[in-house]
């Protein structure tokens, strides 16, 4: 167990180096010239331009920047906002907790919802109650974050009084966007979940076990349920990059301070060292969220670790 | 599953209609004498529905044909010649995925600034894994088989190998990818214009559309509504279309 763990951080490193080139080169793959972002409003001579440039390092090849920028990294130095001044990293971790927040309990909803809904709809196969779920699955599927938020606020916020539609702080104000986030996820987890069971329900050690003449429900939940469940460990992972990609939306419409807001504000205003650091720290949680997971995988099913 | 794509075709109806988008009749109004109401600037919301359904749709199109090219390109290649090749191939694609989807598109115009033509770049690459991935699977499964030898025997050149025998194996699974990629990409595309970083306004697009009548959510839902309406019912029925197409291949898809 230990060595795989110690064999997946090591192939982590490539990726962690291959995410901070990616994120270097976004400065230079701009079109126009990188010293016009930091020249700010006064008007740019020749002279001052190359002052720029050699004061940011820009003359120098591209593989010393480079190397410059991710020593920086490592030890968290991203640079500073070009509008605020201040360090980026503060910035990210600032709002950070409030991302996280919103995430991890969209992926509490969506797991716990999904989960259960997959399972109903499996042992309910065939019957109108798998269709239902099944179509409204798709539905959820098919349907935007930035809809059925906005879809929400109009119901709730505005028709209804019940919820405030923007702000953070207080449960009232978490449960419209974790839900509306969690939507596609649950969709995404029922159907997996679905036809997980429904392949492993007709395999043979089931009807072993039914002939052993075990209660229905143990045979479900104990040898059917950890079976289907292992595809659906590596799906959450997945998800949880998608629910960080729906949170840039989510942010955005209820107002809420985060990473996504924080990235989407930066890019609009053309703050490239904020941008940088956001996907910088967006991309390497992602990355060792996977770990994480995979990790998991392999704890569960022997079969990873020694094949 | 025709319904689906009975569906599909209504929402292509879109390009055939008049350029009614810059009217500058006065109202923020309701829906009688314009069938969804008019928006902030007095036009006709669901004309301009109708019409940012082309560009929605286009998006998506046109990203899901750049990824699936260059991703079934890079799977092929990196199936077939393998070892080095195939390293190289999987890492940048690892890579790829390292970024949750929208982050990378949103990276990429970021980068390249805000437009359709770069919109289209944008979703097309973060969508490339996935082709890859399949492709390069179906080649490994079918690199070994007799056919693929008995080609070889008889002096046939790598590239005809693969567009003629391999290839044809792929297209299945692909074309339940792309179909479904599809609808991704429409909901990646307007997500990205609705946080205004895709395509702006004036230009209708289904995703600002719906970001303009945010600020009127309150006593004029419609503007915002429809839009939305409209990219769930078209990606709806395209993944119904996705779904019932991998129903349909299913037995033939030797994965």
């Amino acid at each position: 167990m230990l060595s795989y763990i110690a064999h997946r951080m090591l192939q982590l490193i490539p990726v962690l180096v291959g995410i901070s080139v990616l994120t270097f080169l976004m400065l230079h793959l701009i079109p126009g010239d990188p010293v016009l972002l930091f020249a700010g409003d006064k008007p740019l001579t020749e002279a001052r331009a190359a002052v720029i440039r050699h004061q940011l390092g820009l003359d120098r090849p591209l593989w010393v920047q480079y190397g410059d920028y991710a020593g920086h990294a490592v030890r968290g130095d991203l640079g500073r906002g070009l509008r605020s001044q201040r360090p980026v990293l503060d910035s990210i971790l600032e709002v950070l907790p409030g991302t996280a927040k919103l995430t991890l309990t969209a992926l509490a909803l969506a797991a716990a919802a999904g989960i259960t809904l997959g399972i109903l709809a499996a042992l309910a196969h065939g019957t109108w109650l798998d269709t239902a779920v099944m179509t409204l699955a798709i539905l959820g599927i098919s349907m935007p974050v930035f809809y059925s938020s906005l879809l929400m606020i109009l119901l709730f916020s505005f028709r209804l009084g019940w919820l405030p539609a923007t702000g953070q702080g207080g449960w009232e104000r978490l449960v419209m966007p974790a839900t509306a986030l969690a939507l596609i996820s649950t969709s995404v987890l029922a159907r997996l979940v679905r036809s997980g069971m429904l392949g492993v329900l007709r395999q043979e050690y089931i009807v072993t076990a039914r002939a052993k003449g075990l209660a229905g429900r143990v045979v479900v939940l104990r040898h059917a349920l950890k079976n289907a469940l292992i595809p659906t460990i590596t799906m959450l992972g997945l998800q949880l990059g998608a629910l960080l990609g729906g949170a840039v939306v989510t942010e955005t419409i209820f107002s809420r301070p985060g990473i996504g807001r924080l990235a989407v504000d930066a890019i609009l205003a053309r703050d490239l060292p904020l941008v940088q650091g956001t996907v910088l720290v967006a991309a390497v949680t992602y990355v060792l969220v996977n770990l994480l997971v995979d990790v998991a995988y392999a704890a569960v099913d022997p079969r990873i670790r020694f094949g | 599953m025709a319904i689906g794509a009975a569906v599909v075709l209504a929402s292509v109806v879109s390009p055939y209609d008049p350029i009614k988008t810059n009217q500058r009749a006065p109202l923020e109004a309701p829906d009688h004498a314009h069938l969804m109401g008019t928006d902030r600037l007095g036009r006709d919301v669901f004309a301009r529905v109708l019409w940012g359904g082309r560009v929605s749709l286009s998006v998506g199109v046109v990203a899901v044909g750049i990824a699936a090219v260059s991703g079934t390109t890079l799977g092929l290649v990196a199936g077939f010649y393998g070892r080095r090749t195939d390293s190289i191939i999987m890492r940048l694609v690892d890579l790829l995925q390292a970024f949750p989807g929208i982050i990378l598109a949103l990276a990429i115009v970021a980068t390249l600034g805000g437009s359709l033509r770069n919109l289209m770049i944008a979703v097309g690459i973060s969508a490339i894994p996935d082709y890859v991935r399949i492709t390069r699977g179906t080649v490994l499964n079918l690199r070994d088989q007799e056919f693929v030898l008995a080609a070889r025997v008889v002096g046939a050149r790598d590239h005809a190998i693969l567009v003629r025998h391999v290839l044809p194996n792929v297209t299945a699974p692909l074309i339940v990818l792309a179909t479904l990629g599809i609808a991704g990409a429409i909901i990646t595309g307007s997500a990205l214009s609705f946080l205004g970083l895709g395509i702006r306004p004036p230009t209708a697009e289904w995703g600002n559309m719906l970001a303009d009548g945010r600020e009127f959510l309150a006593h004029a839902w419609w503007v915002a509504f429809f839009p939305g309406l409209a990219i769930m019912l078209t990606v709806f029925s395209i993944n119904l279309l996705g779904d019932g197409l991998r129903d349909a291949l299913d037995p033939r898809l030797r994965l």
